[in-house]
């Protein structure tokens, strides 16, 4: 289990765990982040944010939030 | 009884031959275009999330039944976590419509549905619109349309938006929900350890007379099980919020997780076992054009300079294709001043004539010169909104946008902001936390806006080399830019202190903008530009030429008519020496005839104010006057230079303008142009949006005095340069 933080671009994994408070837990639900969601990460730059795919929908992830989100290979 | 009661408006509503209909959906599922095909509007559809901030309505008859049609600004769910969200969820509650369109982006079936889930629990009627189902199909992806709809417990009616194809369906499918009763809605089933709660809640609620008549119960407990702040505020006082807090803790602790993750994912397998039999996806597609464009363009090494040269060519397009048709308007209107001076006798005065040709031709006229550079700059703006580029602008700043302590949302309205202010403050919608959208609605009037862009193409052309036009303009876009930046870090670091919220945006796929679209918008920018130039530009310039114009002095100083007699007597009247004498005479009677007027006199009264930044009283009336609109500045300018102007060929303003101010002054009066107060419409924009005078007249305030203390630095330190 590691921070989405961690994850190279094109690298396929699954969501675990968002430990973050309920607010922004329940913001990534409504646009199709939840346990169990398959993310490819699209790109990513040294320190700016993550864009991943979620199905068909390409999300861009500041950095704040994707070390919060606990993913598996 | 609550159904009981919902069928009998019903009933009401279809005798009235009138229906309530309201359209929900994602960001960027296409809602706006299909209201343009049901309404026949032509609200303005961009391709970034966000385009509809507020709820705008239509009528549309189909069969004899009249609909008023209602479009809800996006949302990914009904908890209220933005003002659009709580817009859209206040309008369900309150108007409670006769049917809800759930338009969804068929190539993203899964998450669009999600917003349908929970307004299956409002009890609502839905039609769903299966919208671009033509991409999704040429995806290979192909949708069991009954079965999909039996599953979901509502009609389906694949449309395609942009080509108005499925919109009688559509419209028949809305028909038929209103007049046929259903079945109970299909509800998601929580599991048993949630259900148990949910149903204790919603008798709790059922029993209360304050909450079961505004919200169907088993939707308020859910609601409140998923913790959302804007219910339980309202409900602070009920006692079923103590037993929400209950409800939850027993749910963590039997499950694990806090009720709304155990929510978000029985929806999603709600909707996943909806998707596995009822949606085929032939091909594994992936990676799409959209990402291969995005490869490059929000490139880490690449994506910046893509960006800079995308802007610099904005710039520079509106200022090399707009010159020929601004000088054919510029012939045009010169003409016109003098068709309509030769109907009068020449030297003889008139007051019409100088109405008709300094303030109505020199003001009006002056400012629709400069159409040409307007459509162009808001066709480019179209382009860059309906591509999807600026979603990966917004993506591109949010590192450099961080250290200012915003996001990249902010940046979205930022750049809407060089074509207008009005809709770029609207735009801050989007941004949830309070900070933040305040900081970015203060700091938008420094994005050079359309109405300042005839200044800059007045000026510019006037005092710099043609090679300089385009970069000179790109300068003064990117001083606007920086100085935004300064401004947001300063109100960051002080008056709206707080963390940096997470930054979470959808990236919409690339589209083509069609044509159709790109002309539609432009020629509504161009239509209103008109539109302001023949009222509120009309009025301001007959004002402002009647304060330039009177009250006329009949006494002067000096005797110039004398002066010249006498020089009559000295030379030969065609002598160079006569000619240059005379010319100067006649500027020192114009002069002290301009500052015998009400504009002079109130110029005069405010120069000391101007003097360190270099202008004189013509200028700081211009200014006034910009303030209700920042193109009057140009037609005041043109009404002062053209009233008392005795020859009939006088030389065009540019020259005029060449002939009075140094280049520094030109470039301070573009720079105080652009920092200075915003116009009347941005500050009861920002009174309206912020809810706040105190928040509009700091704007007011605070961007003035930035930009007097800027332009008299500027103005100071290079007169050293200059004259030294």
């Amino acid at each position: 289990m590691v921070p989405l933080s961690l994850i190279d671009s094109g690298c396929r994994v699954r969501l675990h765990r968002i430990c973050a408070g309920r607010t922004l837990t329940a913001r990534l639900a409504s646009m199709g982040l939840v346990p169990g969601t398959e993310l490819e990460v699209i790109s990513r730059s040294a320190k700016g944010p993550l864009v991943v795919s979620v199905g068909d929908t390409r999300l861009v992830l500041g950095r704040g939030m994707v070390s919060k989100i606990l993913v598996l290979p | 009884m609550r159904n009981a009661e919902s069928r009998r408006r019903r009933e009401e509503a279809t005798d009235r031959r009138c229906v309530n209909v309201a359209l929900a959906g994602n960001p960027n599922s296409g809602k706006t275009t299909i209201f343009n095909d049901l309404t026949g509007a032509r609200q303005h559809v961009g391709n970034y999330p966000g385009v509809t901030v507020e709820k705008k309505s239509g009528v549309c008859r189909h069969k004899g039944l009249e609909l008023n049609i209602a479009d809800l600004p996006g949302t990914y769910s009904l908890t209220a976590h933005s003002v659009e969200e709580t817009v859209a969820r206040d309008h369900l509650l309150d108007a409670r419509p006769d049917v809800v369109v759930v338009v969804l982006d068929a190539s993203n079936l899964e998450r669009n549905l999600y917003l349908a889930t929970q307004l299956m629990e409002m009890n609502l009627r839905l039609v769903l619109a299966l919208n671009m189902s033509d991409v999704a199909a040429a995806r290979g992806t192909e949708f069991d349309l009954q079965l999909l709809s039996q599953l979901l417990g509502a009609p389906v009616v694949p449309t395609v938006g942009h080509k108005k194809e499925g919109i009688g369906e559509l419209l028949d499918a809305i028909l038929s929900t209103v007049e046929h009763q259903q079945d109970a809605p299909v509800q998601v089933s929580y599991g048993r350890e949630l259900e148990e709660e949910i149903a204790r809640l919603a008798d709790l609620i059922k029993g209360s007379n304050a909450l079961s008549g505004k919200y169907e119960p088993r939707w308020l407990a859910i609601k409140l099980l998923e913790n959302d702040t804007d219910l339980r505020e309202q409900l602070a006082s009920h006692s079923v919020v103590a037993a929400v807090d209950h409800s939850s803790k027993r749910i963590e602790d039997l499950l694990g997780h806090p009720p709304e993750v155990i929510i978000a994912e029985r929806r999603y397998g709600f909707i996943s076992g909806a998707c596995t039999e009822a949606v085929r996806s032939t091909v594994e597609a992936r990676h799409t054009t959209s990402d291969q464009i995005d490869a490059i363009v929000t490139n880490r090494v690449l994506g910046l300079p893509v960006f800079f040269i995308l802007m610099y060519l904005v710039f520079h397009l509106t200022f090399t294709l707009g010159d020929p048709p601004m000088g054919w308007l510029e012939s045009l209107f010169g003409w016109l001043g003098g068709a309509i001076s030769s109907l009068w006798a020449p030297g003889s005065e008139s007051a019409i004539r100088s109405l008709l040709v300094d303030g109505i031709i020199g003001g009006v006229g002056g400012v629709l010169v400069f159409l040409p550079n307007i459509v162009l700059l808001f066709l480019a703006i179209t382009i860059l909104e309906d591509s999807g580029y600026m979603a990966r602008a917004a993506f591109l700043m949010d590192r450099f946008m961080h250290k200012i302590g915003l996001h990249g949302k902010s940046f979205i309205p930022m750049l809407i902001g060089f074509g207008c202010s009005i809709p770029a403050i609207m735009a801050t919608r989007t941004i949830e936390n309070r900070r933040d959208r305040l900081t970015t609605m203060l700091v938008v009037p420094l994005m050079s806006c359309g109405a300042r862009l005839p200044i800059y193409a007045l000026i510019i052309p006037a005092f710099f080399p043609q090679t300089w036009h385009a970069p000179m303009l790109w300068v003064i876009y990117m001083i606007g830019v920086v100085l935004a930046v300064f401004a947001a870090k300063l109100l960051k670091a002080t008056l709206f202190k707080g963390p940096a919220p997470p930054f979470v945006m959808e990236l919409p796929p690339y589209r083509m903008p069609t044509l159709k679209g790109m002309m539609l918008h432009t020629w509504e920018r161009a239509w209103l530009y008109l539109k302001k130039a023949g009222t509120v530009i009309l009025g301001i310039s007959i004002v402002l030429w009647a304060m330039t114009s009177y009250p006329k002095q009949t006494r002067f100083s000096r005797d110039y008519e004398g002066e010249i007699a006498a020089l009559v007597s000295q030379h030969a009247a065609d002598s160079d020496a006569h000619a240059a004498k005379t010319a100067a005479i006649d500027q020192a009677r114009q002069a002290e005839e301009l500052a015998y007027t009400v504009a002079g006199r109130v110029g005069s009264a405010i120069e000391p104010v101007l003097r360190p930044m270099g202008f004189d009283w013509k200028i700081g009336t211009a200014l006034i006057g910009a303030f209700a609109a920042k193109e009057v500045f140009v037609a005041q300018l043109g009404i002062v230079y053209s009233v008392g102007e005795a020859d009939e060929e006088s030389d065009s303003l540019r020259n005029r303008l060449r002939e009075s101010y140094s280049p520094l002054q030109a470039f301070c009066i573009m720079l105080f142009c652009l920092v200075s107060a915003p116009c009347m419409a941005t500050i009861a924009v920002t009174k309206r949006e912020s809810n706040s005078w105190g928040f509009a007249l700091f704007q007011l305030g605070g961007l003035t005095a930035l930009a007097w203390i800027l332009t008299t630095a500027v103005y100071q330190v290079g007169s050293v340069f200059t004259t030294g």
